[in-house]
């Protein structure tokens, strides 16, 4: 078994995995970014590889080196058409809406006077957000007409094309808090309420975290939303809306967890490398390849009867995070 | 835990450091800027790439 792990730098997360790794014994290769070059009809380098685990802290790079990888058949946690789904906002609301999953009401406008009248069909206040960010980057809360113009005026003009395109979220009267939950293939193994004063409840905007129950109802809505972007190891956004309840805010797909870990007691970085091993080529618990689908299908794994996340010696450490 | 000192390229103030491991990132105690961890013998601190439009979660 030879694992590589693709990264841009090394955070308390990459070296949690590093250390999950070593703990395990598995023998692995640290692929920075940086350096990495690619010769697209060249496999020789990378067929040595089970799995990648893949943890660069840029979208670009980390989807198209897992597009790369995953054309040359090696699978990568994330698979890209599950980062291409998840890194645009978009494109999961796309697959949340086609899959029937709760989310906030949303319009997509690509001119400033069509964008006015979605926003004022939606009502004020609405958030505008750019299709690809994170962090609570960029994110404009608008409260009447004068912002909204003025917004959009400025997203238009000194933007990238991609700010012009124009993604509309009705804004949803959250109790002071998101929720953020960890998912793996089917489980929601642990969530934390991200709690603050600001409308912005990233922990990289100041967000405290505190344990959040995870319960049959929001297990159901993290799952069908995992489900929906093609599965893999996920950490999805819930707002709580006073009336319709739980809705899914975004999916992200190469997760940070220093907070969400020592909060819930997890060891999160272990469950991501225990996932990876089990979707790498060599693993012989089970055949996880009967076929040989294109790795750009959704569900591109077999639903995982046999998953590690079932074993009996991991209900403890979910039945702790549980029930809290 | 060996201490390592090093300084930083931005302010030059004296940073002690304990294991540390290369692409890690130090922020300076003085001027608060992201430092890089980009080689260990010698000890060599760079200022950190900054946040790009495309990072993130």
């Amino acid at each position: 078994m030879r694992v590589g792990v693709l990264y841009s730098r090394v955070r308390v997360e990459e070296k949690q995995i590093f250390e999950s790794l070593d703990q395990r014994h598995i023998v692995y290769d640290k692929i920075d970014d940086r350096a990495v070059t690619f010769n697209l009809e060249d496999t020789t380098p990378w067929k040595e590889y089970d799995v990648i685990i893949e943890r660069s802290i840029s979208y670009g790079r980390g989807l198209y080196a897992t597009q790369i990888l995953n054309a040359m058949g090696i699978p990568t946690v994330n698979m890209a058409h599950v980062a291409a789904l998840c890194g645009d906002k978009l494109a999961t609301s796309n697959a949340l809406a086609q899959a029937g999953v709760p989310q906030p009401s949303i319009r997509i406008a690509f001119d400033k006077q069509s964008a006015i009248n979605a926003i004022e069909e939606l009502g004020y206040p609405v958030v505008i957000k750019p299709v690809v960010g994170s962090w609570g980057r960029l994110l404009s809360k608008i409260n009447d007409r004068d912002a909204a113009e003025a917004i959009l005026e400025h997203k238009d003009t000194l933007g990238s094309y991609q700010h012009s395109i124009f993604y509309i979220q009705k804004y949803i009267d959250k109790p002071g808090r998101d929720i953020r939950a960890f998912v793996v293939g089917d489980q929601t193994i642990c969530a934390i309420y991200r709690s603050s004063s600001h409308w912005i409840t990233n922990t990289a905007r100041g967000g405290q975290g505190e344990n959040c129950p995870v319960t049959p109802e929001l297990n159901a809505v993290c799952k069908a939303a995992a489900q929906a972007v093609g599965g893999g190891v996920l950490a999805v956004d819930i707002l709580e809306d006073p009336q319709r309840g739980y809705l899914v805010n975004e999916v992200n797909h190469t997760m940070e967890f220093h907070t969400l870990a020592p909060v819930t007691g997890v060891n999160v970085a272990d469950l991501i490398v225990e996932y990876a091993l089990s979707i790498a080529k060599t693993n012989t618990r089970k055949n996880v390849m009967k076929t040989k689908p294109s790795p750009f299908q959704p569900n591109f794994f077999p639903e995982m009867q046999n998953s590690p996340f079932h074993h009996p010696l991991l209900q403890p450490l979910m039945g702790a995070a549980c029930h809290q | 835990m060996a201490t390592n000192i090093a300084h930083c390229p931005e302010c030059d103030a004296e940073i002690e450091l304990g294991e540390v491991i290369t692409g890690e990132i130090i922020v300076c105690p003085d001027c608060g800027v992201d430092l890089e961890v980009t080689n260990l013998s010698p000890l060599t601190l760079e200022l950190a790439p900054m946040e790009e439009e495309d990072w993130g979660e």
